[in-house]
């Protein structure tokens, strides 16, 4: 067996190990990406109010 | 001083510095996590008793660390926006539950991923187990209060109280293992004696703590950031933003 097949194997634990570390990186990156997509859609929300608001002036 | 702090601790101040603090928090986030990750998963032995299994504890360990000090941080700063009526430290609060549900949430699937193959059972309603579980419905329960309530002053007061309730399940969930007989081990790196594991073992673990401890505090600034715009959406300094972004 090659090395990086006994890596990713890890002495037959494969399955417990990756979905762990796997789940963890999948909800850190949530927690970075879902606040700043939140953010830009705060702007553009406000940019639009502000938009119309200046139209009907 | 007081002047001093006044001026920084502004919304429209913490806005502007958290700009600057978060890239170099996250880089150094991410520096740590190469570290901790090629020490844990690579150069770490196996366990004499658990094999490669073992190395669950590289994201649990500090996930579970981490469950228990955003739980402190939100309080600490849940009360300060108490007494003292500080926006940025409602707004510190506010940003860390999402954070400390996610810990708590990772700490307990990790465990049960890890109990799996070591103990033969997903979950048992053991003392340790079932206070983490307690924790994660805490920071449920405070996320819920912040969007049940539309008033975001009343929302970051009673969530304040009920996260200054909660406390009392920190010491509950650290001494579980201790009190109570549990199927979890005991503590094996803050006790008063010499911690029981390898240093090569320990030294990833560290490193991975700081990772997480690192990363804490650029998602919290990033998420501080969003609910300060929320709270001051009618101000002045807020509008003036959104003239810029127009362009």
């Amino acid at each position: 067996m090659s090395s990086l097949q006994s890596f990713l194997h890890m002495g037959g634990y494969a399955f417990y190990v990756w979905s762990a570390y796997g789940l963890s990186f999948i909800v850190l990156v949530l927690n970075v990406v879902l606040p700043l997509k939140r953010e830009q859609q705060f702007f553009r929300a406000l940019i639009k109010r502000k938009e119309r608001v200046s139209k009907n002036k | 001083m007081f002047e001093y702090f006044y001026k920084y601790g502004s919304p429209r101040h913490f806005y502007d510095l958290s700009k600057m603090f978060v890239p170099w928090l996250g880089g150094i986030c991410l520096i740590l996590l190469i570290a901790g990750l090629t020490g844990g998963l690579v150069l770490a032995p196996p366990d004499y008793q658990q094999g490669e299994g073992f190395r669950i504890i590289y994201v649990h360990v500090p996930s579970a660390w981490m469950s228990l000090f955003i739980y402190m941080v939100m309080a600490t700063a849940g009360a300060t926006g108490l007494i003292w009526k500080v926006k940025v430290a409602d707004a510190l609060a506010r940003a860390s539950a999402p954070l400390g549900a996610s810990f708590t949430f990772l700490a307990l699937v990790t465990g049960s991923l890890w109990g799996k193959p070591m103990w033969g059972t997903w979950w048992v309603w053991d003392a340790r187990l079932t206070s983490e579980l307690i924790l994660l419905f805490l920071y449920l329960g405070y996320m819920a209060l912040q969007t049940a309530i539309d008033d975001r002053r009343t929302a970051a007061r009673a969530g304040a109280i009920l996260a200054l309730v909660g406390v009392v399940n920190i010491p509950i969930i650290h001494y579980s293992v201790e009190w109570w007989h549990t199927l979890h081990q005991g503590p094996t790196i803050t006790k008063l004696d010499a911690p029981s594991i390898h240093i090569s073992m320990l030294v990833p673990l560290l490193i991975m703590a700081l990772a997480f401890m690192f990363y804490y505090a650029a998602v919290v600034l990033l998420r501080a950031r969003y609910e300060i715009l929320e709270n001051e959406r009618n101000s002045a300094w807020v509008c003036e933003l959104i003239e810029q972004r127009r362009g």
